[in-house]
């Protein structure tokens, strides 16, 4: 009998640790990400302590606490932080969750009694899971900032968010390489042109020393590029063709010029597409830096990295994604955001009111305009700053030029499965292992199913 | 003084030690009746706030729709109907039982086999345990990817597709990897079992005339069954919770077809935007859990009979 009772103790522990393991993924990610908040609350406490000795009247005006999701500026934000305390006596904490771990951080986070004050969402389909936390933004000043209304981020009539940074994406080009093999950006303004170039390149590759494109790697850490950003073409010229902004189910118009753009990709690139299931980000990213490759489709964000390699201003251009439809001589860059501000509406009123003082001062101000530019963003805010950044001056130069940006509706994407469904089939598609068909199924009956589940 | 007895003094002797003895054991009794609180208290705290608690607070958020645990909704079973027809959740299952028992069945046996030679006298015997023990050291997310460049370069020279696009190979290379790394440990667990064995038995098995066949299954197997016990509940419990090895070896790929339990239950809680998510993924948590409970329950009642008391 003992012994069965034993047995029993011994597998309820098993068990419950199994439950946990499993159950508790969510609580996990605090344990992980505890320290590194403490470790900024105990500096806060520490700022608060001596802010209180000197400026008492600060005390009870409320406080900030922004969980970033920026790995790249993290820095920047904590001496923006600092500053902004500095000035004003109003203490501000940034936490910024790790690479990849946003949704987890912040779900264990906001749980806590000291949660964040200030989140991010990445549009409408990260909104489902935060809107009983975004505080109404509606008259905010922040929101009479912004240079164009289609920054804020809608919950029916509730304004939820505001887009804080604008990026653009395109395909990189190694100017000085595709001179070398005779060409400038100037004879690429069409998809015929650009296949031309790069088979081009293919076939004189050995004599040339380099490839057209980088590996199209469809590793974790790169496939994003291919199943988002990519896809992202034939969903806005279907959006634009039927003049919508949204659907429960996609036709798949222009698929087969998403197929053409991949082949050309996987076909005139540095790996055989046999290989590409392993080929990560950073691949790509040296295979470019190293000159090994003209093309690389990526976006502004990349511009810290490649410089950071060695390259220079003059060698980087980013230029349209073409795929062969529309009016390919007025495209531009694919410019847009899915990073929305959004304020916790559990957040005490005082702290609500300085987190939107501190956002407003960190796109009006002149000091928090500055640290925006020096992260290299450009924000959607009237006050916005030059930005040293070449890709974003391009994408400048191509609105000025009277080129229509192409605007970013993969925010719409019905889930990550979605995404991981496309992303499954057009490895096993580049392998040889599958055919394009599953493309197209995970493509358009994917969609349907998968916004059928998100209702 | 009287004359020395041997037999009494002996007596004597034994009476006072016995005494003496109990007395101590009185004593000890005493103290661990009064003081048992300070030595099981930190633990049962430690085990109520790191298990119990969040046990019973995971079965209740199953029947709840989610984001934070703060804000939980209460649904009934809304969340069990769909995590029991959900088709994936089947699939992962049927895999994750082929797997458990390819594994079990595999890492017993040839970590049996390793004990009973490193058992024998060969040289170096001491060597080889710590090399076969050493994989267990190092991470299940470390050896996954290791093992996914070795393998993929490997599939890449034999011409066949990569593990990201291969159903078969990602089987068989995750039974491959969890052999690599779970043998030498339930082999050292079955060299305690076999050097536990009193030689008695091994001689008057040879003076019997035993063949070495008939030593290993009537004397030295049936010896070692609460060894057998345990690396069966062990290999076969790591089976059902794999999870890291599952993430960086094949992360479900192709196409969720090398998913296992708990990974399923991960995607469901991440892959899609939704309150309701986190509530499927705590349902199929549970269900796992029961799941679990009940195998591994069967498995210690049937092997623990077999047990013989040496």
């Amino acid at each position: 009998m003992k012994k069965k009772l034993l047995s029993a103790l011994l597998s309820a522990a098993m068990v419950a640790s199994l439950l946990i393991g499993c159950g508790a993924k969510e609580a996990e990610a605090p344990a992980a990400e505890a320290p590194a908040a403490e470790e900024t609350v105990e500096e806060e406490a520490t700022e608060e302590t001596t802010e209180e000795a000197t400026e008492e009247v600060a005390a009870g005006e409320g406080q900030v606490y922004y969980l970033n999701f920026k790995p790249e500026q993290d820095e920047q934000w904590q001496a923006l932080a600092k500053s902004y305390t500095e000035q004003t006596g109003v203490p501000v904490t940034v936490v910024t969750a790790a690479s990849g771990t946003y949704e987890e951080t912040l779900t264990a986070e906001i749980a806590k009694d000291e949660a964040p004050t200030l989140f991010q969402v990445n549009g409408p389909v990260g909104l489902a899971n935060w809107s009983d936390y975004c505080y109404d933004l509606t008259g905010s000043e922040i929101l009479s900032n912004l240079t164009s209304d289609s920054f804020a981020l809608k919950n029916g009539d509730e304004v939820a968010g505001i887009a804080y940074v604008i990026e653009s994406y395109g395909i990189i080009t190694n100017v000085e390489l595709l001179e070398k093999a005779g060409y400038t950006t100037d004879d690429i303004k069409s998809f015929e042109d650009l296949k031309k170039v790069a088979e081009d390149i293919t076939a004189r590759s050995s004599e040339l020393g380099f490839s057209a494109f980088t590996s199209t790697g469809m590793d974790g850490s790169s496939d994003w590029r291919f199943k988002t950003h990519l896809a992202n073409l034939p969903i806005y010229f279907e959006y634009q063709e039927d003049g919508i902004s949204d659907t429960k189910a996609i036709k798949g118009t222009y698929l087969d010029n998403y197929k053409q753009i991949f082949d050309l990709y996987i076909n005139n690139s540095t790996c055989s597409p046999k290989e590409l299931a392993t080929k990560t980000g950073d691949d790509a990213e040296n295979e470019f830096a190293e000159g090994k490759a003209v093309f690389f489709q990526n976006g502004s964000w990349e511009y810290g990295n490649l410089i950071g390699k060695g390259m220079t201003d003059d060698q980087l251009k980013m230029i349209p994604i073409y795929i062969g439809v529309g009016d390919e001589a007025n495209q531009g860059l694919c410019t847009g955001t899915e990073n929305f501000w959004c304020v916790n509406n559990e957040a005490s009123e005082e702290d609500i009111e300085a987190t939107l003082t501190f956002i407003n001062w960190c796109v009006s101000s002149d000091e928090g305009t500055q640290a925006m530019a020096d992260m290299g963003f450009t924000i959607p805010f009237k006050n916005a700053k030059e930005n040293p950044n070449v890709f974003v001056q391009q994408d400048a130069a191509y609105t000025a030029e009277g080129k229509v940006p192409v605007s970013w509706n993969f925010t719409t994407m019905p889930s990550e499965e979605w995404k991981n469904g496309v992303g499954s089939a057009l490895t096993a598609y580049a392998a040889g292992t599958g055919d394009w068909d599953a493309v197209v199924t995970a493509f358009v009956d994917g969609w349907a199913s998968e916004k059928a589940l998100a209702e | 003084m009287p004359p020395f007895n041997n037999k009494n003094a002996h007596i004597t002797l034994m009476a006072i030690c016995n005494e003496s003895i109990d007395l101590r054991r009185k004593e000890m009794e005493k103290a661990v009746k009064k003081y048992w609180p300070i030595f099981v208290l930190p633990t049962v705290a430690a085990f109520a706030i790191g298990f119990i608690y969040p046990f019973i607070q995971g079965v209740y958020l199953s029947f709840c729709k989610f984001s934070t645990i703060k804000k939980a909704k209460f649904v009934g079973l809304a969340n069990y109907q769909y995590a029991l027809t959900d088709e994936s959740f089947y699939h992962s299952f049927g895999y994750t039982l082929a797997f458990a028992v390819v594994s079990v069945v595999l890492i017993n046996v040839i970590a049996f086999m390793l004990a009973l030679a490193l058992t024998s006298k060969i040289k170096g015997k001491d060597i080889y345990r710590t090399v076969f023990f050493m994989p267990n050291l190092i991470g299940g997310i470390v050896l996954g990817y290791i093992w996914k460049t070795l393998l993929d370069c490997f599939l890449s020279l034999i011409g066949q597709p990569l593990l990201a696009l291969n159903e078969t190979w990602g089987f068989v290379g995750l039974v491959i990897l969890m052999c690599w790394q779970q043998i030498g440990y339930m082999m050292i667990i079955y060299i305690a079992g076999l050097q536990a064995i009193d030689t008695a038995y091994l001689e008057a098995a040879m003076i019997d005339g035993a063949t070495k066949l008939q030593t290993l299954f009537r004397v030295k197997i049936p010896n070692v069954m609460s060894s057998i016990t345990i690396c069966l509940f062990l290999t076969l419990t790591n089976g059902f919770k794999l999870f890291d090895q599952n993430l960086a070896l094949t992360g479900g790929e192709p196409a969720h077809k090398s998913e296992m339990l708990a990974l399923n239950i991960y995607d469901t809680f991440y892959a899609r935007s939704g309150k309701q998510w986190k509530g499927y993924g705590q349902a199929k948590a549970v269900i796992f859990c029961i799941l679990v409970i009940v195998i591994s329950l069967i498995q210690l009642r049937a092997t623990k009979s077999k047990e013989v008391q040496a």
